[in-house]
């Protein structure tokens, strides 16, 4: 892939309120190109969470641009149709729906969305289950799996979608310790295989491993973008040493 | 020194658990309070049923005779007076010769309403039933089409009892979904309109709900254009069920996390989809026992039309008894009777509620 490509993601001056007062996303500059990992991190408040969901526009900017695989965002209907097609998500709770089975919870956008049949969306489905590893647990419903499982299930519910884009917003802190690496794997495989990935995390291990930028914010800035090799070992900022100081002290 | 593992033969438990003996000390004779609660009901079931057994059945008439009932009066029950009436306080005041359609017609509905309840049958085919049964219900009730004309005036007793119920409900249900997600609307039209009617209705009492519907509403209309009586309080009692039932519904919508919308909109889904296959799902299942409560609560509710000269069961009862000097000291017996009826409805909703509270719990169960 050569540099001079179209970034898939922008973001141009952006800027974000909650209410009148609470300035959570200040002049944002950022620009993903495909097939890039990201990691993104920062203390809480810092508006990490807010960035990547204003991608796929579960929450909205106000000033700048925003523009996602061609797409600008902004209140048309369809743009954002068409952004969420290419955008899957992960969420720090899962967010499973607990009246589906696996496979339902799989199938149910590929079907309603996409209008694919149904045997052709379970199709997809299964094989989805199976680069999570998990398949045999198809017909269990959610709250019969443990967190990590159902984390996995839900990496395989966004991949469904066959997005070019994955957000995974702190997928691993919700989870007991030994679950975390389960699910781990699962988003390591996925970066080799060339996805572009943006990622919230605290994981430090998988930000060193995959990740070609590490990002650390604090109060709705960027504070520093660098290479995870030179971000952990040669930070710049004070804020950034005081922040890794505490994450990796112990 | 290594341990020798010497295996414990099974014995039985030293205190039998099994039994009627034990089943009676464990749940009857558990602790004192308990022994005295049981002390206490079987007193009580020693004072009052013998007497009332004796009224009931030992003394009771069956005959449908008023001389014989009048002369076993205070001592007897009069079963008589249900044997002499009960046609007229199932069917109201309709045609006697004609009874047979508003036979057929509940027999009908209830019959769809029981199927209609079955998952199985939760098929296409099921709307087209509903689609063929109404008219026909409508046809045999009304006449028309070679039967002779009744006018609704003369409708009543349990079909319009159930046919009240099952449209009101049927209406109502779906109209309450739509109030209660206007009124969590992002559009404050839609949602003032929603508060506003729920307010509303909740402000007045049925009573005068249906009094507008059926008095107050035609001074509106042009002479003679008015809708059917029974049509205006099939109406009004829509929209007052509809109302405390948008309420039960908007606290099941309250406790679906919001992870699961943006789930359902990271994936695409539109709103509609969204509200439809993820979010009232689960809301409903978790009202079910407030929805069935508002359910057997329209059922009896009701009985509120005979004050607007509509007969259905309870008004049929009066109707029948009052009619007639001879049998009109015995309505105690009818409402007995009708009792039994409103509560073989009412016990079966309360079952069926408590069936579908446990499949839907399927998904929760580890």
């Amino acid at each position: 892939m050569s540099a001079t490509a179209a970034p898939i993601i922008v973001f141009d001056k952006v800027n974000k309120w909650y209410g009148d007062n609470f300035h959570v996303l200040r002049d944002i500059d950022l620009q993903v190109q495909q097939g890039e990992r990201i990691v993104i991190c920062g203390p809480s408040g810092s508006g990490k969470s807010t960035l990547i969901r204003c991608v796929n526009r579960l929450e909205e900017h106000q000033q700048g641009r925003l523009v996602v695989d061609g797409t600008e965002l902004a209140d048309d209907v369809k743009a954002i149709e068409r952004v969420r097609k290419q955008v899957g998500m992960v969420f720090q709770q899962f967010n499973l729906f607990p009246h589906l089975t696996v496979l339902e919870n799989l199938t149910l956008s590929p079907t309603w969305v996409g209008k694919m049949p149904k045997k052709d969306a379970e199709e997809k489905a299964m094989q989805q289950l199976k680069r999570v590893r998990i398949a045999e647990q198809a017909n269990k419903y959610p709250l019969q799996l443990s967190g990590g499982q159902q984390q996995r299930v839900a990496i395989a519910r966004a991949l469904c979608l066959t997005p070019k884009i994955m957000l995974f917003d702190e997928p691993t802190s919700a989870l007991d310790p030994e679950m975390i690496k389960e699910v781990l794997d699962v988003m390591v495989e996925l970066a080799n295989q060339g996805i572009t990935m943006l990622c919230v995390t605290h994981e430090m291990g998988f930000a060193k491993a995959v990740a070609n930028r590490v990002i650390f914010m604090d109060q709705g800035q960027i504070v520093e973008e660098n290479n995870p090799h030179d971000f952990f070992d040669h930070p710049k900022s004070e804020r950034t040493k005081d922040f890794l100081s505490k994450i990796l002290g112990h | 020194m290594a341990a020798v593992f010497t295996p414990i033969a099974p014995r039985p438990a030293p205190i039998k658990t099994t039994g009627a003996a034990a089943w009676a000390k464990k749940n009857l004779f558990g602790n004192p309070l308990s022994t005295v609660a049981t002390v206490v009901m079987i007193a009580l079931a020693l004072w009052l049923l013998p007497p009332l057994f004796q009224w009931a059945v030992v003394n009771a008439v069956v005959r449908p005779d008023a001389d014989t009932c009048q002369a076993a009066r205070g001592v007897g029950a009069c079963w008589g007076v249900i044997v002499e009436k009960w046609r007229f306080i199932i069917f109201g005041r309709y045609p006697f010769d004609s009874q047979w359609r508003p036979e057929l017609a509940v027999i009908l509905l209830t019959g769809l309403l029981v199927v209609s309840c079955i998952r199985t049958f939760w098929k296409p085919w099921l709307a087209i039933v509903w689609i063929a049964v109404v008219p026909v219900f409508f046809w045999l009730m009304g006449g028309g089409f070679g039967l002779a004309h009744v006018p609704t005036d003369n409708w009543g007793g349990l079909p319009l009892t159930i046919m009240l119920a099952t449209f009101g409900i049927l209406f109502a249900f779906p109209l309450s979904i739509l109030v209660a997600l206007g009124r969590r609307s992002n559009m404050p039209a839609i949602r003032t309109l929603c508060v506003l009617y729920v307010e509303l209705i909740r402000g007045v009492p049925l009573i005068s709900v249906l009094f507008m519907a059926s008095f107050l509403f035609p001074l509106f209309m042009p002479v003679g254009k008015s809708p059917d009586v029974l049509l205006r309080v099939l109406v009004g009692i829509t929209l007052f069920a509809a109302a405390y039932l948008a309420e039960i519904v908007r606290g099941g919508l309250q406790a679906i996390p919001r992870g699961q919308v943006e789930a359902a909109a990271t994936l695409g889904l539109s709103y509609w989809q969204t509200q439809r296959k993820i979010v009232l799902p689960q809301a409903l299942a978790l009202v079910v026992p407030g929805i069935m409560n508002s359910f057997i609560a329209i059922f009896k509710d009701t009985s509120l039309v005979t004050i607007v000269s509509l007969y259905e069961l309870t008004g049929a009862l009066g109707l029948a008894l009052n009619s007639d000097a001879n049998w009109r000291p015995f309505k105690i017996e009818g409402y007995i009777f009708i009792v039994l009826v409103y509560f073989v409805f009412c016990f079966a909703m309360s079952r069926y509620s408590l069936w579908v509270e446990k499949k839907l719990g399927a998904s929760k169960n580890r």
